[in-house]
């Protein structure tokens, strides 16, 4: 990006006109003074400088395009149909159409995010001032991987932040260009520029996290935050409730600031819905986390809350009907998300109260976050006292309802996951309510269901009444989110991490849409995490995780610890501090192996894809935001494993094992392209059910780079989970196994049989000091 | 199977191409059996849908001892196949098939030559749409039929929306066609 800033000193100049002494002139704002790394090549990229970086990643994982419409509705020239080989009026084939889409996709997230930190920022500035320095985690010097490695900056105050935010507003308006009709027509290019929506987005999620971080007192990365507790069962009822749903903290730390300041925090419940809540708590552990996105129906339709404040993001949009038919009002805070509420933010609070205690108003939109606390309370204390026994599910005996079910099918036909909600129906009927029961850990509460129901049976309210006493006891430990990593820990696991002994770091991240309910979550990350890898959740993710106990009634949290080593299991808290993921594997680039960061994101891209064993996992993916941080991944070189509604996404990017040529790197010893083995397999990969996405996962941690002892630990996971669900050895060990010393010594008969039988050779897969790029080979032979 | 079909209400239509209703197991066996090189794709749905022969694992088992078509299970559903002793069953995540299904070059599961016909069946719905979306319009030489129970708008051919007794019966004759031997 080219900047404006200038700085001109001259010691001594002489000319005709006269001498200049000691003259120094600035303009704009210049960095890192004290900062004596140099600056790398790409500071500030625009959207073509790593162009030829992402084209060397999609040749070797190329886009598998799944479309989910076949035809193009973005101009007047269409519809377009561009089935198969046809193209649009404008030009356009189908596989640029569907990367298109994945550009608009990822840019939606990324903006998301960024207008999220942007109003963070702007609204910490006003109330701390710019010069807050930034406090990020105990034991750190890298605060700001991502923006130091994109932005070739080291940020030092809020004011700083601003200025990454401007370059990354400024990329995203070019990006959103390209997509206009008649501008990028190749389907590689729309690859690569939602690849730098991605790492857009990492920077933005990384001013969001760490203003926040440094001015709100949230951790600074203390591996064992407290617990706090998440579920239905965490919030007293019997007590007003606010319920706060969305992923901007701002409005809610303005309750809990008015709740403290007036004494009030025992006697109202405070809880959060989605990313909210994790902030929540990190900013205060006595709020309450209600839990992921997907239980926003269930919890309203429960008549618990006695109040509903939305902020951002993945609120549902009829929230307000829904709050209606409990009775309840509605503050929206954010002009992103205003749901046809009047703005009140001007007006005397005590009205607002008075319009919202009565019902003269629905719902107000209150822009200022601290009107929203001083209203919240007073409102919430008022309704409360009204709905006293109100507070219950508002639907008619379960069996007389499921008598009017006329067995259509529509629901299941509707239903993400095609539940069996007919037959739960059926058995209602009888009084028999089990089946229904048994689908409230399935239902990604999305109510498709009832929009489809021609009886308009309240199916959500039925299944969740159904399993009532289980749902309201629901509660659950969950470490509070801890933000970044300490370098120190970075120092720790950085060479048994990049030579293969911790054998992976595993990110759990992403939203809540399940294909077979939350418990595959927490099966997935225990799997990993009994096999002493380290595993980092956030988001939904994070909260699933917490859900399921052991038959000592443990969860995982209380199982394992919270640091980032082998076997920890790190909540690093909401969406916007999934940059610290990112921001590891970087730092471990930086930091352990002393690569330069500043301004230099293809030489660290190029260390984490070769030599760090991390892969990301969102299970139940839903949004464009998660979307924009898999690019971001993807970029960075880190593998993402979506659940099978991830394909909904429309493409992947897979590499071909078989494919020898697409394997060969440089060996930056001597400058020889050699053969190093599909590894990692894929960039973005889809898997069908969780025990494919274990067995994948185990195979994505393999590098390049790891050692024969890092190899057989990483081989011996990936055979042993492969054996378990597959009943077989994998059919692909040839193209892991470099030299016998690679074999685990407790399988070395079986897979010396597998190799045998395959026409392996040894040392025909080379270990070199691996790189894709060729201008970071040492000597040439 | 035509006249109690719903022809595709409730499917999430992608477009102007749509899959044609199989009008009977006759003509689906027999496309199979004339194909050259078929393929029978099993999704990790099969032990939960039962039919005549148990579930559709058993199902896909009768159908592997006739030998007219190869069959591949997807995610680890393969695990499921071994332990019916049914060894001679290929195994593939179905990112990965669909991957290789476009490709012109590719030689197979057993190295020998390319398919020309993809048979699906115990998928979940939306992945067998999206993995028949991506054949649909970068495998135009490539046909495709779906063989679940409702229909799948972006094969070339679809058994269509039928009641499940219905749909036991036309895989069964499709099950006994490619299970006997030649």
């Amino acid at each position: 990006m080219p900047r404006r800033d200038l700085r001109l000193k001259v010691d001594e100049f002489s000319s005709s006109l006269g001498k200049l002494k000691g003259l120094e002139i600035e303009i704009g704002k210049i960095y890192a003074e004290d900062w004596d790394e140099p600056m790398g090549p790409t500071p500030w990229p625009t959207i073509g400088t790593l162009r030829e970086w992402d084209r060397r990643l999609l040749k070797r994982y190329k886009p598998f395009y799944m479309p989910f419409c076949d035809l193009c509705c973005l101009c007047t020239f269409g519809k377009c149909d561009l089935t198969g080989d046809k193209k649009g009026a404008c030009g356009l084939n189908m596989a640029a159409q569907q990367s298109r889409i994945v550009l608009i996709a990822a840019c939606i997230g990324a903006s998301t995010h960024t207008a999220h930190a942007r109003h963070m920022l702007d609204h910490l500035i006003e109330e701390y001032g710019r010069d807050i320095p930034l406090d990020v985690a105990l034991n750190t010097n890298v605060e700001a991987p991502n923006i130091r490695l994109v932005c070739g900056i080291r940020p030092k105050t809020l004011k700083d932040l601003e200025d990454a935010l401007d370059y990354v507003e400024t990329q995203i308006v070019q990006l959103v260009a390209a997509t206009h009709t008649g501008q990028e027509g190749d389907n590689i290019d729309f690859e690569s520029k939602a690849f730098h929506a991605g790492m857009l987005d990492h920077v933005a999620m990384e001013v969001a996290d760490i203003s926040q971080i440094s001015t709100l007192g949230l951790p600074k990365g203390e591996p064992e935050t407290s617990l706090t507790d998440l579920g239905y069962g965490a919030i007293d009822a019997s007590k007003p409730v606010i319920m706060c749903i969305g992923h901007n903290v701002l409005p809610s730390v303005d309750i809990i600031d008015y709740l403290m300041g007036n004494d009030l925090f025992g006697q109202i419940e405070v809880g959060g819905l989605c990313c909210t809540a994790h902030d929540m708590s990190r900013y205060d552990k006595r709020a309450k986390i209600i839990g992921p996105i997907s239980w926003q129906l269930r919890f309203i339709r429960a008549g618990i809350p006695d109040l509903i404040v939305v902020d951002e993001q993945c609120i549902r949009t009829d929230v307000l009907q829904e709050a209606k038919a409990i009775g309840v009002p509605v503050i929206a805070t954010s002009e992103k998300s205003c749901l046809g509420l009047q703005d009140r933010t001007g007006d005397d609070p005590e009205k607002i109260v008075e319009d919202l205690s009565t019902g003269k108003s629905e719902g107000v939109l209150i822009i200022n976050p601290r009107k929203v606390g001083e209203v919240a309370v007073k409102t919430v204390i008022n309704v409360s006292k009204q709905r006293q026994g109100k507070k219950a599910f508002l639907i008619e005996d379960i069996s007389k309802l499921a008598k009017s079910c006329r067995a259509c099918g529509e629901c299941v036909r509707a239903c993400p996951n095609n539940l069996p909600i007919v037959d739960a129906m059926k058995a209602a009927k009888e009084g028999d309510y089990s089946q229904l029961a048994s689908l409230y850990d399935l239902c990604v509460g999305c109510g498709r269901c009832e929009s489809a129901c021609p009886v308009n049976l309240p199916i959500i309210s039925m299944i969740t009444k159904a399993d009532e006493k289980a749902a309201i006891m629901e509660k659950y430990p969950i470490r509070v989110g801890r933000g970044a990593i300490q370098d120190v820990e970075i120092r720790e696991v950085g060479s048994p991490i990049v030579f293969g002994e911790i054998p992976g770091v595993i990110a759990m991240v992403g939203c809540a849409n399940y294909p077979a309910g939350g418990g595959d979550v927490a099966r997935i990350a225990e799997e990993f995490l009994k096999r002493r890898f380290i595993v980092v959740a956030s988001g939904c993710s994070a909260m699933n995780i917490a859900m399921t106990k052991d038959e000592e009634g443990l969860n995982l949290y209380q199982k394992y610890p919270g640091n980032f080593d082998a076997g920890g299991l790190v909540n690093v808290g909401s969406c916007v501090s999934n940059s610290h993921i990112t921001g590891a594997a970087i730092k471990i680039a930086n930091i352990f192996a002393k690569r330069p960061l500043r301004g230099n994101y293809e030489e660290i891209a190029d260390y984490i894809l070769n030599r760090v064993g991390a892969v990301g996992i969102a299970w139940g993916a839903m949004s464009q935001k998660a979307a924009s941080i898999a690019a971001g991944c993807w970029r960075l070189g880190i593998p993402v494993v979506v659940g099978p509604h991830g394909a909904k996404y429309r493409r992947m990017l897979l590499g071909r094992k078989e494919n020898e040529e697409d394997w060969k790197i440089f060996n930056a010893r001597d400058g020889q392209e050699v053969y190093v083995g599909p590894a990692p397999e894929h960039l973005f990969y889809a898997a069908e059910t969780a025990e494919e996405a274990i067995v994948m996962t185990a195979k994505l941690v393999m590098r390049p780079n790891d050692t024969n002892k890092g190899r057989a630990v990483k081989l011996s996971h990936y055979i042993d989970l492969h054996q378990r669900y597959y009943g077989s050895m994998p059919d692909d060990l040839q193209l892991y196994v470099r030299r016998l010393q690679d074999i685990p010594f407790t399988m070395r008969d079986e897979v010396t049989k597998v190799l045998q039988d395959s026409g392996w050779v040894e040392d025909r897969i080379a270990s070199p000091d691996p790189t894709l790029l060729d201008r970071l080979v040492r000597r040439r032979q | 199977m035509s006249g109690k079909m719903i022809l595709g209400q409730t499917a999430e239509i992608p477009g102007p191409k749509k899959a044609l209703i199989l009008p009977s197991a006759e003509v689906a066996a027999t496309m199979i059996k004339k194909a050259k090189r078929p393929l029978l794709v099993v999704g990790s749905e099969a032990t939960k849908i039962t039919t005549k022969d148990g579930d559709l694992v058993d199902s896909a088992i009768r159908v592997m001892k006739g030998h007219k078509i190869a069959v591949v299970a997807t995610a680890h559903l393969a695990g499921e196949f071994r332990k019916r002793k049914a060894d001679g069953v290929f195994s593939m995540p179905l990112m990965n098939l669909g991957d290789r299904l476009r490709d012109t070059k590719w030689t197979g599961l057993d190295g020998k030559g390319r398919y020309d016909l993809a048979v699906f069946v115990g998928l979940p719905y939306y992945l067998e749409w999206l993995v028949l979306s991506g054949l649909k319009n970068f495998a135009g030489d490539l046909k495709t039929i779906s063989l679940d129970r409702t229909y799948q708008p972006n094969a070339g051919w679809s058994m269509g929306l039928i009641v499940e007794k219905e749909w036991k019966e036309v895989m069964d004759k499709i099950v006994s066609s490619l299970g006997e031997a030649s």
